[in-house]
């Protein structure tokens, strides 16, 4: 192989990157990103970075003396994938060939239909974005947000702490369900009541009004929410347009193996995009987390460089973290193929839980609220139990 | 700088000890029985190595997986870029002492930022 092109630069796209040249790729290698920065963390975007507490310089990803041998082609977003050229098209025209690709596009916020140039609406997904939103919040005032999961509650909990006057707004019946389940869902969403800013569940929206800045969300029970400032945090779709009509197997992100291979020979895919084939539950899985986009790189470069003759090792089950009103939030495994939730350490009721989530009495997920100790033992008992 | 940390029957193997100084240093006990001190704090953002797991003279930050290598205190595995502090380690009549580093430590940027700004 004598050129590589990852397209992504973010924290999947380096980690593939930097996996190449570990497992001893010596030949060309192109890394195509649409943002003009270098590879930047994204966690702290809804928390320190939006606080203040950090800088931009912070954020980057890269070592100072690090040396990849790639050449960078920022600012360039794909449009296409050539399957016979074996060319990824950028919108500038130009095209990059080459014999490998690690496809590591990502994903992109949804949006509110209608919600288009109006001042004061935001999402949070790239550096540009938390930029916007937290020059916006230093001005104070009240924010809504609409959607409880891990970002809006982030955002929520941060702007809180900077003395905004902070309402959530979730459809659901129980904020985090999809994630957590609905009982420790319902536990760790507390943190906003615990804290006085409003939580709205179980009720849609239905739009925003303002002329040219947003005064208010309007909710489908009638009810108006006044706003100064508007966070839609409702989930991110995988970005992946830009493969339409290449031969590629799309569905819900890139199709892939439990190695990143997908349909196409010499193609593998990593990150939000990528849509793995997870053994464990056996099924595809498009899993959204910093520590899958950090990890399973290595395992999709390894099937790349070996033409798929290497062994998919059974990868780590999910992990996310989240910090919320000083709480820390740590998720392992797959809540959802769970029959039981026990509190095995600490209360509800004081916010700081260790739970276990079983099927059959084995532990197929944990939670730890404020519990990285006990939240480690058991992550790595999971990793050896599931 | 020789601080008592803590008795060595009461640090089994595979545990570690967090000393509450500013900034604090854990002591580890690995499996082989070796004995060794770093700062507690991940350099990445602000974690207690002491909660973290320890395998063989490597310990993974309990938050976002970062490694640290015991023995030089270099990172071994990313987010974090920067190594920790170690300290020289002694056992006399049962006491673990750790011997504190001169060295300026690399503390998280977020705690980095509160200190000068406590300074100020």
């Amino acid at each position: 192989m004598r050129t590589v092109a990852v397209v992504g630069a973010s924290l999947a796209g380096l980690s593939a990157a930097r996996s190449l040249r570990k497992r001893g790729y010596d030949g060309r290698l192109v890394v195509i990103g649409d943002e003009p920065h270098r590879p930047y963390d994204r966690p702290p975007l809804s928390k320190e970075f939006l606080a203040g507490t950090i800088g931009e310089g912070d954020l980057a990803l890269e070592t100072d003396d690090e040396d990849l041998r790639a050449e960078w082609l920022l600012g360039s977003r794909a449009t296409g994938f050539d399957r016979a050229a074996r060319a990824v098209r950028l919108a500038d025209g130009r095209e990059v060939r080459a014999d490998g690709f690690v496809l590591a596009t990502g994903a992109a916020a949804r949006i509110l239909p209608g919600a288009d140039g109006l001042a004061g609406v935001h999402t949070l997904r790239t550096l540009d974005d938390a930029r916007a939103l937290r020059d916006e919040l230093a001005l104070g005032g009240r924010l809504v947000v609409i959607g409880g999961g891990f970002i809006g509650a982030e955002v929520a909990s941060t702007a809180y702490a900077l003395g905004l006057d902070v309402t959530v707004i979730e459809v659901a019946p129980t904020p985090l369900a999809a994630s957590l389940g609905p009982t420790m869902g319902s536990i760790v969403s507390g943190l906003h009541t615990d804290h006085g800013v409003r939580l709205r569940c179980g009720v849609g929206v239905k739009g925003l009004s303002g002329e040219h800045r947003v005064d208010a969300v309007l909710l489908e029970d009638g009810s108006t929410v006044p706003a100064d400032i508007v966070v839609v945090g409702v989930g991110a779709r995988p970005c992946v347009e830009w493969l339409e009509g290449s031969g590629i197997a799309l569905d819900d992100g890139v199709v892939c193996g439990a190695d990143g291979r997908t349909s196409l020979g010499g193609v593998v895919a990593v990150g939000d995009c990528a849509n793995w084939y997870d053994p464990r539950a056996g099924r595809h899985r498009r899993v959204e987390h910093w520590t899958g986009a950090r990890e399973r790189p290595d395992a999709a470069v390894a099937a790349l460089l070996s033409w798929g003759e290497s062994e998919p090792g059974v990868p780590k089950p999910p992990y996310f973290w989240s910090d919320q009103y000083g709480v820390k939030i740590q998720f392992a495994g797959h809540a959802a193929r769970a029959d039981s939730v026990t509190v095995e350490e600490g209360s509800p009721d004081e916010r700081n839980v260790l739970a276990v989530y079983r099927r059959a009495g084995r532990p197929v997920a944990v939670l730890g609220m404020n519990q990285p100790r006990l939240f480690t033992r058991w992550r790595k008992h999971l990793a050896v139990a599931a | 700088m020789m601080i008592p940390a803590c008795r060595l029957s009461d640090l089994p193997r595979g545990e570690a000890y967090r000393l509450d100084i500013d900034p604090p240093v854990s002591v580890f006990h690995t499996d082989d029985g070796e004995i060794f001190a770093i700062d507690d704090t991940c350099t990445h953002q602000d974690a207690s190595l002491a909660d973290g797991w320890l395998e063989g003279c490597e310990v993974e930050c309990p938050l976002h997986s970062s490694k640290f290598d015991l023995r030089t205190g270099a990172v071994d595995a990313p987010p974090a870029k920067l190594p920790v502090r170690t300290h020289e380690v002694l056992v006399e009549d049962g006491t673990i002492y750790v011997r504190l580093s001169t060295d300026a430590p690399n503390l998280p940027p977020c705690i980095a930022a509160r200190l000068a700004g406590g300074v100020t």
